[in-house]
């Protein structure tokens, strides 16, 4: 009853993700394996056979994976699933797009997105933006399982498996990678800093947002928006934070002019510590925030980043 | 080329969500219930395919109970040809429907399918790679930007760190995500319009597909409320609290 965990990687860099769905993955019982599908991930797969509790690393490096191409990664997962029980990812946008696949000719229903192990064949969801919680229970066959990261621990380090390189599946030959434009930045990635402040419709513009990378720079925290940010072209998607953006857990998430939509709020209402500036005091942010401020945030912003400068950030 | 555009019946984005106090599931009864939204985003795909002189006929799909025909007329008044209503009371599970649109596609023979990356009731994000996958095809999904070729098609996909493009043999899957486009409202004329163009009803059997679901719900709860805490008056206590009381800077 072994189950197959897909490590979320960048050829160079196992990422925190994987960490969080191997700690999923040893509550469902049995041994874990991680399977890492990447072009020159050897660095990758060393980290992943560190991890506690994994018991062996699959290691299929090979060029049709240096993008985890879906078409690609289904027949690779598929060729390996006859061993496992359970076949887990990251509900990263990497492994949504993939493990539909793999369920889908596995003939078995996906659970998405789970955010707790109750057994080990029963698990919760969100649901409705997260505004209900469904336990389901899976039915015969495989389970093929995506993980909501930010509500499982990381599972440590310390851990000695042995890695197997594995050959390459059949390439079905439907689509190629043509190119990426990635957000360049030196700071923490939104899914796992440990502070986060995001901007919201308030910001008014693009430009506005350096008055957060400033805050962000002295906390070390990760620049995130709301939707609404977003669609009005202020900073680019991968900032989005919620329904269908990122969901964040960090320690700190500061709320700076958003208003607090539920799509908003289901994307950071896991956070430790909610702080909220804006000027609207009937704005429902505040009744999820822990710490309130009405103010325009085009004074309160700037004054945080005097503060935060004579407080020695 | 045709283009196949399955929509679904969902809970109106504005609405408040109630769990059932049995913890059977949503309460829908007297709800507005709409087109889920990244649907729409399709539609409006497909149509603006249609005008461009790409597709030549769209079809709108959708799996549900009868008022779901309600949701395929939107999708006719705002430009679609045609619908197919696959009538069922039962709550089908993504890979129930996607074997329902399969069947439909093998009758159709459309080049492109175009769906919502997710609807926001079950928030899945399953069926659109499903159908391809159950159909050999390649797929695009989380849609940003799309540029149709006569024989494959460019796709500027959302991804976690930003954009990628993928280059996709057509037939394919495609599913959107928020800003591939904004979707039009329909005109009055076009919603009269739409009531005359032909909906066929058919049933998940005339498919040959079961949809008793795969998965049981066991059942559904709120989730942990968090409680409003406390207003500060300064951005000096505010940050006072977060470093002293919290602990969290």
């Amino acid at each position: 009853m072994a189950s197959l965990v897909i490590a979320e990687h960048d050829n160079k860099v196992l990422k925190e993700a994987t960490a969080k769905v191997v700690t999923a993955a040893s509550q469902l019982g049995g041994p874990v394996h991680v399977l890492v599908a990447g072009q020159g991930a050897q660095g990758v797969a060393e980290a992943a056979a560190k991890l506690q509790g994994v018991e062996k690393v699959l290691l299929a490096d090979d060029a049709l994976y240096a993008k985890m191409v879906a078409e690609t990664m289904e027949t690779l997962i598929l060729s390996l699933a006859g061993k496992y029980d359970a076949i887990l990812a990251p509900a990263t946008t990497n492994g949504k797009n993939y493990m539909p696949r793999v369920a889908a000719k596995l003939d078995v229903a996906q659970i998405s997105e789970i955010i707790k192990v109750v057994s080990a064949d029963t698990f919760e969801r969100p649901i409705y933006a997260g505004n209900a919680i469904a336990t389901v229970q899976a039915g015969a066959g495989k389970k093929v399982i995506t993980v909501r990261t930010t509500t499982f621990k990381t599972a440590g380090e310390g851990g000695s498996a042995g890695v197997e390189k594995i050959g390459a599946a059949s390439d079905p030959g439907l689509s190629k990678f043509v190119g990426e434009e990635l957000s360049k930045s030196e700071r923490p990635e939104l899914t796992s800093a440990k502070i986060v402040i995001s901007g919201g419709r308030g910001m008014q513009s693009g430009e506005n947002f350096h008055m957060l990378d400033k805050i962000a720079d002295k906390l070390h925290a990760a620049v995130g928006a709301s939707r609404a940010a977003v669609d009005a072209g202020f900073v680019p998607n991968d900032y989005q934070v919620g329904q269908t953006g990122k969901v964040v857990a960090p320690e700190l998430y500061i709320a700076v002019g958003i208003s607090g939509a539920i799509q908003h709020l289901a994307g950071m209402k896991d956070s430790k510590v909610i702080a909220a500036i804006n000027k609207d005091e009937e704005a429902p942010i505040f009744q999820v925030a822990d710490y309130g401020l009405v103010a325009d945030l085009f004074k309160a912003v700037p004054e945080m980043e005097e503060e935060l400068t004579k407080l020695g950030y | 080329m045709k283009v196949l555009v399955p929509v679904k019946r969902v809970i109106d984005y504005n609405v408040k969500v109630r769990v059932k106090a049995d913890q059977t599931g949503v309460d829908l009864a007297n709800v507005k219930m709409s087109m889920n939204p990244f649907d729409e985003i399709s539609v409006e795909e497909a149509v603006r395919l249609k005008e461009k002189g790409k597709a030549t006929e769209v079809i709108a799909v959708s799996v549900g109970p009868q008022q779901a025909s309600e949701t395929i007329r939107t999708a006719l008044a705002m430009g679609a040809d045609r619908g197919i209503l696959v009538k069922t009371d039962a709550e089908v599970e993504p890979l129930a429907v996607a074997k329902i649109l399969k069947a439909i596609v093998d009758e159709e023979k459309p080049s492109l399918v175009i769906t919502g990356k997710q609807a926001i009731d079950d928030d899945s994000n399953q069926t659109g790679q499903m159908l391809a996958a159950l159909l050999g095809w390649p797929q695009g999904t989380f849609a940003h930007k799309l540029e149709l070729g006569d024989a494959d098609a460019k796709i500027e996909r959302e991804i976690d760190g930003g954009l990628q493009t993928v280059d996709v043999k057509l037939p394919a899957v495609m599913t959107v995500d928020l800003r591939l486009n904004e979707p039009r409202y329909a005109s009055l004329p076009n919603i009269m319009k739409a009531k005359k163009k032909p909906i066929a009803e058919k049933a998940p059997a005339d498919y040959g597909v079961d949809v008793a679901p795969k998965l049981k719900t066991l059942k559904v709860t709120e989730p942990e409320k968090r409680k409003a805490g406390v207003k500060v008056k300064t951005v000096a206590e505010l940050l006072d609290k977060l470093k002293n009381e919290a602990g969290v800077i």
